[in-house]
């Protein structure tokens, strides 16, 4: 059994031996049905499912484990303290940074964005000074720096794509000049599935020393990530598009960047002390981290990383490649439909709009077969005037997602054709 | 087409299918909007489909009040289908009238229940909101509506 594995791994890569039935078992949620239907979950990019994993790991950290983390001294809070931080642990080796000094948790990443922005942002930008986004920015990676914009006099400056939703390097490359300050850029867009080429584009801003933010809601779910490696000063995620509980996300951010920054909100758990005419903060991380945290959430966060760290990024990665370059090849043999975003470096991401029918049409009909897809704009307004559209579908596939269930979009989408024809 | 003609023809639909091609095709009669009515006071909020109201306000010599005539347009095929019945419900009714009628009743009747909860990213709760707020105002003695 072992031998036959260990060849097939050789003949056909990773996959070879990456059971989805058995993933599948994982994810309670994937067994119940949606109109009738079973449920085709292809959602993924706004927020994925939990597996059982996770599950247990909130419902045990609620029913044995909980109290209320740090300086409290008694047993379950000295317990809830050490589970906390051992999700501090699991993160710090999932991006490999070099110091658990270097995690924050936050509610999400669109928090994490506000923090670098503000407090960072707050210390290096100024008016006139630049600040370089792509195109294919979610909302959570615009807004923070439209405030820099708005309140500041900061000016954004916008790294295009091709037709192909292709991110440009070179066109990147024109946009540093010595105003420019940040540059805060997608690792994976969201909604065409564009991975940006990260090691040249902080190897870019590095040589003008221009620091690196990274929105990787996307990419921390798909790829294996390491900050050391990338050498970028700020990386952010969210989990719960990793397979983890909503209201907990992450900022990694370079010490040298921590220890500098302000505080962002004022409050317990962040302070050294406080008297009536005075306060000291405390250090990194827990200076950025005020208030009672988000202790449960950041525990099954660690759950769910472990999770995936167990089945691996890799054989995740060939599993999820295998059913995107299906779902291309399936729904290209739809003449009706127009694919955005078919860029070389790509994740499991598919955007489309349908000819005579809008995204909205087009998701209600199909939600009938059980087949759940995003219908809008994705958060990335700017991205999806770019390409000339209000709206389009977009299929998103994670670890669970089968061939069957993209054969199922198919025939739910032709036979929505049908309905608009 | 009135509501009654909507309600006993959805009494005929049993499949899903056959309900929301009806709807489609109620879409296909809403007349379009004009360019000029196509305007940003007439859009209504909501991120997935554009949707947009245009209100016409007549004296009605009641007690009832004024005489609210819609026009609305949508670029999503159902959304102008679900537009057509929600008009069918509102369309030339008297403001108070109009207050008096729960839109969500009815449309939960016809199985349709889902489209009118509310969240942000449905452009077709803000219609009906909107409906209510002109109603309210041309009773209130405002004629002038967007």
């Amino acid at each position: 059994m072992v031998d036959t594995m260990t060849r097939s791994r050789t003949k056909d890569g990773p996959a070879a031996d990456f059971d989805v039935e058995r993933i599948r078992a994982d994810f309670p949620i994937l067994s119940r049905e949606i109109h009738g239907k079973p449920l085709v979950y292809l959602d993924n990019a706004a927020s994925a499912q939990k597996p059982k994993a996770v599950l247990d790991a909130i419902q045990n950290a609620y029913a044995h484990e909980y109290a209320n983390v740090h300086r409290g001294l008694h047993y379950l809070s000295n317990t809830a303290t050490e589970n906390y931080e051992k999700a501090r642990e699991t993160v710090r080796k999932y991006l490999n940074a070099r110091s658990t000094d270097e995690i924050i948790f936050t509610r999400n990443a669109t928090e994490a964005v506000n923090l670098v922005a503000q407090c960072f942002g707050g210390m290096v930008i100024g008016e006139g000074d630049e600040i370089v986004l792509t195109i294919m920015e979610h909302h959570s990676n615009i807004v923070p720096w439209h405030f820099h914009r708005e309140r500041n006099g900061a000016v954004i400056k916008w790294a295009p794509v091709s037709d192909e939703g292709d991110f440009l390097i070179e066109e990147f490359e024109k946009l540093l000049t010595s105003r420019t300050k940040m540059v805060a850029v997608t690792h994976m867009s969201n909604a065409l599935g564009t991975v940006v080429p990260a090691k040249e584009v902080v190897r870019l801003a590095r040589e003008r020393g221009i620091p690196v933010l990274f929105d990787g809601a996307q990419s921390a779910v798909h790829m294996a990530v390491d900050v050391q490696d990338l050498d970028c000063d700020f990386y952010v995620f969210t989990g719960h598009k990793l397979y983890g509980p909503t209201g907990i996300g992450v900022l990694y951010a370079k010490k040298e960047h921590l220890e500098a920054m302000p505080p962002y909100q004022g409050g317990g758990e962040m302070i050294g002390t406080v008297t009536t005419d005075n306060v000291t903060y405390a250090k990194p991380p827990h200076r950025f981290e005020a208030g009672t945290p988000a202790i449960v959430q950041a525990i099954g966060l660690g759950a769910a990383l472990d999770y995936v760290t167990n089945i691996g990024h890799d054989r995740i990665k060939a599993h999820e490649g295998r059913v995107l370059a299906y779902a291309q090849q399936r729904l290209g043999e739809i003449n009706s439909l127009r694919m955005f975003g078919t860029a070389k470096e790509k994740g499991s991401i598919i955007s489309f709009a349908m000819e005579g029918a809008h995204a909205h049409d087009i998701s209600t009909i199909i939600d009938r077969s059980g087949i759940a897809v995003r219908a809008g704009t994705h958060c990335a307004e700017p991205l999806l005037a770019r390409f000339g559209v209000t709206s389009t579908c977009r299929a998103s596939f994670a670890m669970y997602n089968t061939v069957d269930e993209v054969d199922a979009l198919a025939d739910a989408l032709i036979k929505a054709q049908d309905f608009f024809a | 087409m009135t509501l009654e003609n909507i309600l006993s023809d959805f009494d005929f639909l049993d499949e899903w299918e056959d309900r929301y091609r009806y709807i489609i095709e109620l879409g296909r009669t809403l007349e379009p909007l004009d360019d000029a009515d196509r305007s940003d006071a007439n859009k209504v909020q909501g991120c997935v489909s554009q949707v947009w109201l245009a209100t016409k306000v007549e004296p009605n010599g009641s007690d009832k009040g004024p005489r609210l005539t819609f026009i609305g347009d949508s670029d999503a095929l159902i959304v102008r289908g679900l537009i057509a019945i929600l008009f069918a419900i509102y369309s030339g009714k008297p403001a108070a009238e109009i207050l008096n009628t729960d839109a969500q009743a009815i449309f939960s009747n016809l199985g349709l229940g889902e489209h009118l909860t509310p969240q942000r990213s449905n452009g077709f709760v803000s219609m009906v909101e909107r409906i209510q707020s002109d109603a309210r105002h041309a009773l209130e003695g405002e004629t002038a509506v967007h």
